[in-house]
């Protein structure tokens, strides 16, 4: 049997890895994913003190430690029962809505966007940030680098550091911030409120009001029905540091709403033997393979499955951003009753009002009158026991489940990773492209293009488990023939 | 110059991380619009995370031909190790770049368990649907074909345990400003304006501890326990935490951070490494809590470390793979299987 192995730009490096096997026929039998790493976080936490998770977890992502940094304060607190003061609250929501700024920021301007704004036919050394300038202007660059620069700087007020925060504990927050810092804060969140308008209508001008986009984002390549999740606050809004899960079918009907304790009636972890990523899938389901629609438990957990999961967002431009997705992609509700984009390119669309809503939220906890009150940590006064705590990290929904002793020295871990939802869908995806693009055992240069925009729509950040940056997946096609010898070899940064 | 003259060759430069977060390529990212500037100074030959780039070609270089090379992140897996290997050979100077090349950093708190146990644990954990007990495999028959993983090695290893390392650069991650002002020494001594190091220094990183940059007042006040940061609402914001009786690690950590942790209320947790001239990190920090142990009997000292609730976590959570715990060979039985 023919073989394909897409690999980074090596298979020393340790990225993701596609293996892609042809039958006698030359058309695609099969299609791997492998994620070739594996740290064990789980097994080493064991034995420590839990009110370290928090720092200990940061590490598992560099990208990400803000996501790893706050789910890990929420779980301990629910070991101790503790309920941190308002303040502490909102100080912890505050770091992590400037973390979503910044990191959809890199995303779209870096990463993703690039495909649309400079175009997904322009060479590869074009599609990058430095591409988006040349189309967009020279001010773009600037405005990117300080959407980044102030908003890791509020992390770095709040939390103590731009990246790996230190200041979330079980119970709050080990200090609280002052008017001066409040008012730099406020600055930054108004700024980057803009900086998302800004950025929503770049979009519109360049990908809604140009048809060969248009028809790329509702074309078939990128189009998968599966149940989606989303975290959603007490009006079934996209919240991203606390609520409860909302479960989309494909369908358009919201089959449950499952608090953090309860997440083992509704996640359930498929392993398989070539890699060392796990598969998590819809218990209630079940494990059906890598295949879409209602019967198969693959489910998506992307700013685009956030969207579908709920039923709106809490603030008022990030809504009306919301309303005009939906009327522009799905005008007509699915048989369950809700409007659903199933076409995966406009997960790029759902990220900017994302980061829109998250300089909303910014400008709302900045100006809270409490926001500076010195009351920011409760002491827990229950014995600690077992806690479990979700937050949305910007790859997807994060549970972190912690057992301890009576001293709060942590007896089991239980952890499930943002881009780690996306696994079964993403090696879908790559199964797709790979179907659409080979033949006859020819290659087009497209799958290249296919399958690094199908990786880019989902953000991998397998960093988690590969240490590549989100969307940063350099790819190496190498055909072989019969025999083994390679015939071709493709190489694209992705 | 004449239109055949070739201009001068721009040193190269190699950024890779192994088995590593991402922290530490955000972190030089983070240098911000200086990073045109490190475009302009060097031929970046290899930073798989932010621009493209082939092995084969790093492979086709000639021995020593990378000026210097970054390496960031620990060694894990048999690729890992083929690869740092292969830079090693390729680069006139290796550095190792952060806590995971340089010392282990968490993830080298894995050493504590043998490989099997990490496998029990991860592919069990209470969500997982494993009924048949699969683990994975370096060489899987998949119906259409043999699939291959990396072998997920026995033990976590830092660079300087599987190549020759030139300069440390410390930290989780290296705070970005210290980065640049390496990157401009290193600059500098390319254009023959600033010596380079000598080999085997510590660069973007002071020579004291990070009690040193603290700003948090110290009055030679003994402790008669320990506390945990659950244990109260709040601490002074301006007295030593170490004196009001939180574990922190500040007394055996380099400084060069700018003690950002303690000023947010949080004890340093010891991500810089070993301050200057520390053999064993763990070791100095326990000779720095018993100097503040108001004690005078030995059981009563050991009533006052008992509230160290995880010693190996609080001597050695960054170290502990370079450490003489786990530093050396497999401590596991079966080659570290078990």
């Amino acid at each position: 049997m023919e073989r394909i192995t897409i690999d980074p730009i090596t298979r020393l490096e340790g990225h993701g890895k596609i293996e892609v096997f042809l039958d006698k026929q030359g058309e695609v039998a099969n299609a791997y994913f492998q994620v070739p790493e594996l740290r064990g976080f789980e097994r080493f936490c064991v034995g420590r003190p839990v009110e370290e998770m928090p720092t200990l977890t940061n590490r598992i992502c560099g990208v990400c430690p803000e996501a790893h940094h706050i789910a890990a304060a929420k779980a301990a607190d629910a070991v101790y029962k503790v309920d941190p003061p308002r303040t502490a609250k909102m100080l912890r929501e505050l770091l992590y809505s400037a973390f979503y700024v910044t990191d959809h920021t890199t995303h779209f301007y870096a990463l993703g966007g690039p495909d649309f704004v400079v175009g997904p036919d322009a060479p590869a050394a074009e599609r990058n940030i430095l591409g988006v300038i040349a189309k967009v202007g020279m001010d773009i660059g600037g405005k990117v680098i300080e959407a980044r620069r102030g908003n890791h700087r509020v992390i770095e007020i709040i939390g103590g550091r731009k990246i790996h925060p230190a200041a979330a504990v079980p119970g709050g927050m080990t200090s609280a911030i002052n008017e001066e810092q409040r008012a730099e804060i406020e600055k930054i969140a108004r700024q980057s409120v803009e900086f998302g308008q800004f950025s929503l209508d770049l979009f519109d001008k360049i990908v809604l009001g140009n048809d060969a986009f248009r028809e790329l984002v509702l074309g078939d390549t990128y189009y998968h029905r599966t149940y989606y999740i989303g975290l959603l606050d007490a009006d079934k809004k996209v919240n991203f540091y606390d609520g409860k899960v909302g479960v989309m079918s494909p369908d358009g009907e919201r089959i449950g709403i499952y608090a953090p304790a309860e997440y083992r009636d509704w996640i359930a972890e498929h392993v398989e033997p070539w890699t060392y990523l796990k598969f998590p899938f819809l218990k209630k389901v079940g494990w059906k393979g890598f295949t879409d629609g209602v019967d198969s438990g693959v489910y998506c957990a992307t700013p685009l499955s956030r969207l579908n999961a709920a039923d709106g967002m809490a603030t008022p431009l990030a809504q009306a951003a919301y309303e005009r997705f939906y009327e522009t992609l799905a005008p007509k509700p699915e048989s369950g009753g809700k409007r659903i984009v199933h076409h995966r390119l406009a997960t790029h669309w759902a990220r900017l009002i994302e980061l829109l809503y998250a300089a909303e939220r910014m400008v709302e906890l900045v100006t809270d009158p409490e926001i500076t009150s010195p009351d920011v940590r409760a002491v827990p006064t229950e014995k600690p026991t077992e806690g479990v705590a979700i937050v949305e990290a910007p790859r997807g929904t994060l549970t972190h489940h912690y057992w301890t002793d009576e001293r709060g020295v942590l007896t089991k871990v239980n952890l499930i990773v943002g881009t780690t939802n996306n696994y079964a869908p993403i090696s879908m995806s790559i199964k797709k492209a790979a179907e659409a693009f080979i033949h006859k055992g020819q290659v087009n240069q497209g799958l290249l293009n296919r399958v690094e925009m199908a990786f880019r729509l989902y953000d991998p950040c397998l960093g988690c488990a590969t240490h590549s940056l989100p969307g940063q997946m350099p790819l190496q096609v190498v055909i072989r023939d019969a025999d083994g010898e390679v015939v071709d070899d493709l190489s694209q940064h992705c | 110059m004449s239109p055949t003259a070739k201009p001068a060759a721009k040193p190269k430069l190699a950024i890779f991380g192994a088995g590593s977060c991402g922290g530490c390529d955000v972190a030089i990212a983070n240098i911000y619009e200086h990073i045109v500037e490190v475009g302009d100074a060097f031929e970046i030959v290899l930073w798989p995370t932010i621009m493209d780039g082939k092995y084969a070609d790093i492979e086709a270089l000639a021995d020593g031909d990378i000026t210097i090379a970054l390496i960031n992140g620990s060694m894990r897996t048999e690729e890992t190790v083929h690869l740092a290997k292969l830079l090693r050979r390729k680069s006139k100077l290796m550095v190792a770049f952060g806590s995971c090349a340089s010392e282990g950093c968490i993830p080298g708190l894995a050493n504590l368990s043998s490989r099997r146990e990490i496998f029990d644990t991860v592919y069990a954990t209470d969500s997982t649907d494993n009924p048949d007990g699969v683990r994975p495999t370096w060489e899987y028959k998949a119906p259409e074909g043999t699939l291959h993983l990396p072998e997920f090695e026995p033990q976590l290893r830092t660079l300087e345990q599987v190549v020759d390392v030139d300069y440390v650069i410390p930290g989780c991650p290296p705070e970005s400003e210290q980065i640049w002002a390496v990157l401009q020494a290193v600059v500098a001594a390319l254009n023959g304006t600033g010596p380079l190091p000598p080999k085997g220094s510590v660069l973007g990183a002071g020579t004291s501890t990070v009690c040193d940059e603290c700003d948090r007042k110290r009055d030679v006040k003994r402790i008669d326990r320990f506390v945990r940061i659950t244990d109260q609402a709040a601490f002074d914001p301006e007295i030593c935490l170490l004196e009001q009786g939180l574990p922190c690690n500040g007394p055996a950590t380099r400084s060069g951070c700018g003690a950002l942790c303690p000023a947010v209320g949080a004890p340093c947790i010891g991500c810089y490494g070993a301050a200057e001239g520390v053999v064993d990190y763990g070791a100095r920090l326990m000779s720095a809590y018993a100097s503040v142990i108001s004690a005078d009997k030995t059981d009563e000292i050991d009533t006052i470390l008992d509230g160290i609730v995880d010693p190996a976590g609080q001597f050695y959570r960054f170290s502990l793979a370079t450490s003489l715990l786990r530093g050396g060979r497999s401590a596991w039985k079966n080659g570290g299987e078990e």
